[in-house]
């Protein structure tokens, strides 16, 4: 077994002896016949080893089993036809009827148990547990008990990162064995991360870096997974000093300097998939280019639109950002001079860009439209199509549901930089209208 | 002490050990018969005499066992079914029909699972023939044709009861219960449901037709036939082949059992559930330590599986998030409070954490919008936070209202078992308090 499993060897230690006991010493005879629980739901967080461990030791157990992952299962019958296929070969998975319901697979599982008797326990593992719930009501229940149902010594094992509690049935279910795979501490995740070293550097080199990265992202993220995708982007920077002949491999604290301010900028972008990892290594081979030069996914927000589209689209901000009452104030002409605190109603002290947008009518998107687009513009099927294409484009959305031609209400969907961008482009001042930032 | 006297037995120690671990098994996981039902005497009787009345006079009847999860209602009819078809008589004439609400998803399923059963003239090897109306009559007919004297007896057993009613129009059972009624063969229905209120889920006409005869397995023992109880379970036969071992072995567990540490222990698992199942697991991890070095539970083992059992998984898991995200779960905590309750969204979230920062005036939790984003997300798809309404792609991101799944009490502890938790942090999750 490999580097993870020995970092968690009382985990593997409790579930070994739960699977099946005494498998642990060789010498004496292993006793794979005995029955194991009907079922086991094992909880963890992201990359805790879940998978990775019981797979790793069903293998090495040699012990008959069909992993499932519930991702793929679209339909059960997908489902039955793996663990058939996989326990009894491709012979009993061809017996499955069309579009099969449990009492099929029941069926055929025990004709084909009974015709070849489980030597061991026979185990199905289920990834990703957490999506039986939304499928059929009756599978979660009848796989946990499985072990009674079909009459065999089965035990089904569920993966999931979410706790037992949010699936129970409301009916009540049998109750499945809770085993929790602990989180790793920094001490272990180091541990883990130090083992896939370059082999042209040193071990303290290497575990030096590792404790820089984990300085910068620990606080944030403990997904080993994504560590260890961050570890294997950043170390070529990390070594550019010493291939330069800067620094040797013994000052830390000089390569920490060169490579705090990167990682830093790497949370920024790589983690967020801001750039793609290949660009992002693209940018570390361009040194002239500053990091962060390239654009990422969420700059490219500038969409070209129609001049009327865009004037709508503010006038929906205003809309919804902006509460009815203050319209007048806004729009009519001649209004006086009224302070804000004069305005305060009680419930508005919370400005509305914490509480997001409200949904205005189309009546109101009408008038504060016209109120802002200087020239005289006729209400032509044009701009009622340009309203629903804004919804089509998911810049506004629309809040009742169903054919309701008469008073459609909507709601704007974009955020205040966008907004900003668009009034700066028709040389219109959002800000001044904004009661927020009155 | 024991594994010396072991040493002297005839078999070697991981022999027994293997034999212990396979009897024991065997009734912890896989639901093993007892011999006689224990607590249950009168129901036993009861059931026994009812369905001995179906198999040799011919009487047609129906009953529904009644009791909460893990009660033992299986282990009751499948007790008596042994006892009954101990009678040579019974054995040859009674017909058997078992479904399961979990699997018989609807009539048609269910009736071609009846007909396979009966092995009826249009099965055909493990095939069933016929359009649902078909089966049904061609059953119907089956069971019409047959009279009291002649027929050979059928008992339905119909487990998860409940589910059935849920069934349309109820025909199934309307069935049944018909023929149990009239005069055609005799049929016993035995249905077997953990829920209390099942007869007002039968439609008027189901019920009419229904005996009302009802067994409720509501077991209540007193905290010493607990005690007794876990003592049986653990303990072994005269049947097995070390004489010595067993002996000892069940000094052991005697010796376990009157601990008083492990007396605590089970007590609280006593208060919290008195069935069989929760009873089960908690034995089955004890027994999951013995091994050949260690060849007796000792009452460490009992505390520490325990401990397993009754751990708060929530707990477990927020023991595991980042800082950011507890700090998070701080700022709705605080929302919570100042709100009462009310939902929340991403915006709100992240003025309280910033407004924490300002007091702190610590540059090292100073994370942008999106980085905070992806942590909330994170606690949505943990289902620590989830949102009031579902239509997701309807608003923004930041803008979905959610709700926090996690209890004040819940959140302070977490805080207080956080590994290297900063005193800022924690400081700042008291201050409702201060």
């Amino acid at each position: 077994m490999n580097g993870y499993v020995s970092v968690m060897r009382v985990r593997v230690f409790e579930l070994m002896m739960l699977l099946s006991a005494g498998v642990e010493e060789t010498d004496a005879q292993s006793k794979p016949h005995q029955y194991s629980y009907p079922s086991i739901f094992i909880y963890g967080h992201q990359s805790s080893g879940k998978s990775h461990v019981l797979n790793v030791l069903l293998k090495e157990l040699e012990l008959p089993h069909a992993t499932v992952s519930c991702v793929e299962c679209v339909s059960v019958a997908l489902l039955f036809e793996q663990v058939l296929l996989s326990f009894f070969g491709c012979h009993a998975a061809s017996l499955l009827p069309r579009s099969p319901s449990l009492s099929d697979f029941v069926r055929i599982y025990r004709q084909q148990s009974s015709q070849s008797p489980a030597k061991q326990t026979r185990y199905i593992v289920m990834e990703k547990a957490e999506l039986l719930r939304d499928s059929d009501a009756n599978l979660l229940p009848a796989l946990l008990r499985l072990q009674e149902l079909v009459e065999d010594n089965v035990t089904v094992i569920l993966l999931s990162e979410i706790v037992w509690d949010r699936f129970r049935p409301n009916t009540g279910c049998f109750e499945p064995l809770l085993l929790h795979f602990p989180d790793y501490s920094k001490g272990e995740l180091q541990h883990i991360l130090a083992q896939d070293r370059n082999p042209s550097y040193s071990d303290e080199f290497y575990s030096a870096y590792i404790n820089i990265l984990l300085g910068v992202f620990y606080s944030v993220c403990r997904d080993l997974r994504e560590l260890r995708h961050l570890a294997a982007l950043n170390f070529s920077k990390f070594c550019e000093p010493l291939a330069e002949g800067k620094v040797k491999e013994t000052d830390t604290h000089k390569l920490w300097r060169n490579i705090e301010p990167h990682l830093k900028k790497a949370m920024q972008t790589v983690y967020l998939r801001e750039v793609s990892s290949l660009q992002w290594e693209q940018m570390q081979q361009m040194e002239e280019k500053e990091n962060g030069a390239v654009r990422g996914l969420s700059a490219h927000t500038h969409v070209e639109l129609p001049y009327y589209s865009k004037f709508l689209l503010i006038a929906a901000y205003l809309a919804s950002f902006n509460p009815a009452r203050t319209d007048k104030r806004f729009f009519v002409k001649h209004h006086g001079k009224i302070k804000k605190t004069n305005f305060l109603k009680k419930n508005e002290k919370t400005s509305n860009h914490l509480l997001g947008p409200k949904p205005f009518p189309l009546d109101r998107l009408l008038a504060i439209f016209y109120s802002v687009v200087d020239s005289r513009v006729a209400p032509t099927a044009s701009i009622f199509s340009q309203i629903s294409s804004l919804v089509t484009l998911q810049l506004l959305t629309q809040v009742s549901h169903g054919d309701q031609i008469d008073a459609p209400k909507y709601k704007c969907a974009v955020s205040m930089d966008f907004i900003c961008g668009i009034s700066r482009t028709v040389n219109f001042e959002i800000i001044k209208y904004l009661y927020d930032f009155l | 002490m024991s594994k010396r006297k072991a040493k002297d037995a005839p078999l070697p120690v991981g022999e027994c050990i293997s034999q212990v671990q396979d009897i024991l098994r065997k009734r912890l996981c896989h639901q093993q018969l007892p011999d006689s039902p224990e607590g249950v005497e009168a129901q036993h009787k009861h059931l026994l005499e009812l369905l001995k009345r179906t198999a040799v006079h011919g009487e047609s009847n129906s009953v529904l066992i009644v009791g909460p999860r893990g009660s033992g209602k299986t282990m009751l009819l499948k007790c008596v079914l042994r006892d009954l078809l101990e009678e040579k008589e019974v054995e040859k004439n009674l017909l058997q029909v078992h479904l399961n609400g979990l699997l018989q998803t609807d009539d048609r399923i269910a009736l071609q699972e009846m007909t396979r059963q009966l092995h009826l003239e249009n099965v055909v090897g493990d095939k069933v023939f016929g359009s649902f109306a078909e089966n049904l009559s061609f059953l119907l007919e089956a069971l019409k044709k047959g009279d009291r004297s002649s027929s050979r007896p059928v008992l339905f057993v119909l487990d998860e009861f409940d589910l059935f009613a849920h069934h349309k129009n109820q025909t199934l059972l309307y069935n049944l219960f018909d023929v149990s009624q009239s005069a055609q063969a005799p049929v016993a229905v035995v249905g077997v449901t953990c829920r209390l209120d099942v007869l007002e889920l039968l439609e008027k006409r189901v019920k009419s037709r229904f005996s009302h005869r009802q067994i409720h397995l509501l077991s209540n023992p007193t905290f010493s036939q607990y005690l007794e109880r876990v003592q049986t379970q653990l303990g072994l036969q005269d049947d097995f082949p070390d004489k010595t071992f067993a002996q000892d072995w069940n000094a052991s567990v005697k010796t376990l059992c009157e601990d008083k540490s492990v007396e605590d222990a089970l007590q609280r698992h006593y208060n919290s559930s008195k069935n069989f199942r929760s009873n089960h697991m908690l034995l089955m991890l004890c027994l999951s330590r013995v091994s050949v070095a260690k060849p007796a539970i000792k009452p460490a083992d009992l505390l520490e599986a325990s401990k397993m059992c009754l751990v708060d998984a929530q707990a477990n898991m927020l023991h595991g998030l980042s800082i950011l995200e507890l700090c998070l779960i701080i700022a709705m905590k605080h929302l919570n409070d100042v709100y009462d309750g009310e939902p929340f969204n991403l915006q709100m979230v992240h003025n309280e954490f910033k407004k924490f920062l300002q007091r702190k005036s610590n540059s090292m939790y100073n994370f942008e919008q999106p980085v905070i984003m992806k942590a909330f997300e994170h606690l949505q798809q943990l289902e620590m936070i989830r949102p009031v309404d579902s239509s997701s792609a309807k608003t923004q991101r930041e803008y979905q209202l959610m709700r926090l799944m996690l209890d004040n009490t819940q959140v302070l502890e977490a805080l207080q078992k956080y590994p290297q938790c900063p005193t800022d942090v924690k400081q700042w999750a008291m201050s409702a308090y201060g």
